[in-house]
C-alpha cells in the first residue's frame, strides 16, 4: 500500500471545522468516569459501613474475608500484612473493573475522553505518534474474555444477594420474607450489570459470533440473538450500571450510617 | 427562497483557501444542489464529484461543517444558514482539485485482500445451500457504497496517516463479509493481523456514526473481527482446544 500524504496539512489539538458542541460528550464521560474512580476507590478502602441488614454492597461483593455476617471465610485472614491497608473489596474489585477497563465501549470511551485519541470524531488530536492496540500496553486489552468469565460469575453472586436482601432478621432472630427499597435497589443494580454483561461483544462471539453457519443451531441461534439485542444498547447498559452498581453501595452506605433510611414495602 | 452562504474549499493539489458563495436556497434543497447552483452562477470551474444524487452511488463525499457526509443526502434545513456553511474534500485521500480527492487508494488496498474463496458445490448440480439467516449477517454489510466517508473519518488514516499498515474500516467491513460468509473457506486472520492492522482501531465509533447506510461497521463487523483474532492468536484455553483436537483427529487417522 502506497504512502498517501494529507491533502490538508493536520490540524492541531482541538481544531476542526465541527460548528455543534462535540466537546460536550467527552466532557460529559470525562466527569462521570472520574467521579467513578474517585468514589468506587474511596468506598473500596473504608472497608466500613458496606452492609445494613441483609444487603451487601455490590462493590463488596463477594465478601470473600471480613467482619460482616456476609463473609465467606470469615474474618481477615492471619497471613495479611499488618502494615497493609484491609478492606474486603480489594480482593474483588480487580475483576468487574478489569471487566470494565477492557470493555469495548469504555475502550473507545476513555480513548477519547481521557487520552484524545481523539477528542470526537474530526477532532484534531494532541499526538502525531500513535500505535492503537497493537503493541504493549494496549495489546493487553485483548485480555478482555477472560474477565468476562469473573463478570458472569459476579453476576451470579449478586443474584444469590438480592435474594438475601429479601430476608430480614427480625428482634427475635428469627428470618422473615420482606422487600426493602434497599431490596429494590440491589434488583435494580443486578439487572443493569446483567444486561451490561449478557450483551458483551466477547460473549456475543462466543455464543455465536464464530460461527458463520448458525441456522443450523437453533440454541445458539437463540442465545446470539438475545446477546445482540441486549449489545445494541451496550454504551446505555454500560454507563447506566456503572451509576447504579455507584449509587448501591451509596444507599447501603448512607443507611448504615444513619442518614437515610431503609422503608420496608413488603 | 432565502440566502445562504457556502464557504467552499478552492484549489489544487493540497494548496488552497476557502472562498465564500452568496446565493438562494429554497425548500427541498440539498447541499449538493447549492454547490451545482454556486457551479452554475457563480464558479464554472468548481470541481465537485458526483453521479446519482440518491445517496447509492458514494460519489459526493465531502466534509460539510466539519463532518463527513454525502452532499446528496444533506439537507439545508439541517443546518444552520444563518453562518456560513463550509465545505471541504475529504481529509484522508490526496488533493486533487476542490472538493475532489484521489481515492484510488482505497482500490489499490481492496486487490490486496483475499478474495472469496467458496467451498466445493454441495449438490450433484454443481451449485451451493445456503440459509437465508446465515446470510443475514452479511448482506448488512453489502450495503456499503463505498462512499469512504468512514476511511476519512477514521482518525487513524486522518491524523495518523497509517495508509501504509491500516486498511481502514471500509476494508474491515469487506473482510467480514467474506469471513463471515456462509460458503467461505479462506482464512484472512494472519491478514487482518498483519497487513490489514486491524489491531489500529481503537473503537471510537466515528466511521459508524457516519456511515450513510446505517451499517454498524465497529459492532458488526471490526469487534467480530478483532475477536477471531483474538481467538487465534491472544487465547490461550483456546489454542489449548485446538491443539487438542488436532492431536485426536491425527490419533484418530493413524487408528483407521
Amino acid at each position: 500500500m502506497a504512502h498517501v500524504s494529507l491533502p490538508i496539512a493536520p490540524r492541531r489539538f482541538g481544531e476542526t471545522k465541527r460548528t455543534d458542541a462535540w466537546w460536550i460528550q467527552p466532557a460529559v464521560i470525562f466527569l462521570l468516569f472520574s467521579t467513578f474512580i474517585v468514589y468506587s476507590t474511596w468506598a473500596a478502602l473504608q472497608g466500613n459501613h458496606y452492609t445494613y441488614g441483609p444487603y451487601l454492597s455490590p462493590f463488596y461483593s463477594p465478601e470473600l474475608f471480613g467482619d460482616s455476617a456476609h463473609a465467606w471465610f470469615g474474618p481477615r485472614p492471619g497471613w495479611w500484612p499488618s502494615w497493609l491497608l484491609f478492606s474486603p473489596a480489594i480482593l474483588i474489585l480487580w475483576a468487574p473493573g478489569g471487566f470494565r477497563f477492557t470493555c469495548y465501549y469504555y475502550r473507545g470511551a476513555y480513548y477519547k475522553a481521557f487520552w484524545a485519541d481523539p477528542p470526537n470524531c474530526a477532532v484534531g488530536e494532541p499526538r502525531s505518534s500513535y500505535r492503537g492496540e497493537r503493541h504493549f500496553p494496549l495489546i493487553l486489552q485483548n485480555v478482555h474474555r477472560f474477565f468476562l468469565y469473573f463478570a458472569i460469575l459476579f453476576l451470579v453472586i449478586l443474584l444469590r444477594d438480592v435474594w438475601d436482601a429479601m430476608w430480614f432478621t427480625d428482634a427475635t432472630g428469627h428470618r422473615t420474607f420482606g422487600i426493602g427499597v434497599g431490596t429494590l435497589v440491589l434488583a435494580v443494580n443486578v439487572t443493569l450489570l446483567g444486561g451490561y454483561t449478557l450483551g458483551c461483544h466477547s460473549l456475543r462471539h462466543m455464543v455465536g459470533g464464530i460461527l458463520d453457519r448458525i441456522a443450523e443451531r437453533p440454541v445458539r441461534q437463540a442465545v446470539y440473538d438475545c446477546s445482540s439485542c441486549l449489545n445494541r444498547n451496550h454504551m446505555q447498559w454500560a454507563r447506566l450500571s456503572l451509576v447504579m452498581v455507584m449509587f448501591a453501595d451509596l444507599y447501603i452506605r448512607l443507611c448504615s450510617l444513619g442518614v437515610w433510611t431503609d422503608w420496608r414495602l413488603i | 427562497m432565502s440566502a445562504a452562504t457556502f464557504r467552499i474549499w478552492r484549489g489544487e493539489r493540497g494548496d488552497g483557501r476557502f472562498e465564500d458563495y452568496p446565493t438562494t436556497v429554497s425548500e427541498g434543497m440539498v447541499v449538493l444542489d447549492a454547490v451545482h447552483r454556486i457551479q452554475s452562477e457563480q464558479a464554472n470551474d468548481l470541481a465537485c464529484r458526483w453521479n446519482c444524487k440518491a445517496g447509492k452511488c458514494g460519489s459526493c463525499s465531502a466534509e460539510i461543517n466539519g463532518k463527513p457526509r454525502l452532499m446528496c443526502m444533506t439537507r439545508l434545513n439541517e443546518l444552520d444558514l444563518a453562518k456560513p456553511v463550509t465545505i471541504e474534500p475529504m481529509r484522508a485521500f490526496p488533493h486533487v482539485r476542490d472538493l475532489v480527492t484521489d481515492v484510488s487508494w482505497n482500490f489499490r488496498v481492496k486487490q490486496k485482500i483475499q478474495p472469496f474463496t467458496p467451498c466445493a458445490p454441495q449438490a450433484a448440480d454443481g451449485t451451493w445451500r445456503m440459509q437465508q439467516r446465515d446470510v443475514d449477517r452479511v448482506q448488512e454489510f453489502r450495503k456499503c457504497i463505498e462512499c469512504f466517508l468512514c476511511q476519512d473519518v477514521c482518525h487513524v488514516l486522518r491524523d495518523h496517516n497509517r495508509h501504509d499498515s491500516f486498511v481502514g474500516p471500509r476494508f474491515l467491513v469487506h473482510v467480514a463479509a467474506l469471513e463471515m460468509h456462509p460458503l467461505d473457506t479462506a482464512d484472512r486472520m494472519a491478514e487482518l493481523r498483519e497487513a490489514d492492522g486491524i489491531g489500529y482501531c481503537n473503537i471510537t465509533k466515528c466511521c459508524t456514526t457516519v456511515c450513510p447506510e446505517g451499517i454498524a461497521i465497529t459492532d458488526n463487523a471490526i469487534i467480530p473481527l478483532k475477536e477471531r483474532v483474538v481467538d487465534r492468536f491472544y487465547d490461550p484455553l483456546k489454542a489449548l482446544v485446538r491443539l487438542m483436537r488436532r492431536e485426536t483427529r491425527d490419533e484418530r487417522r493413524e487408528t483407521s
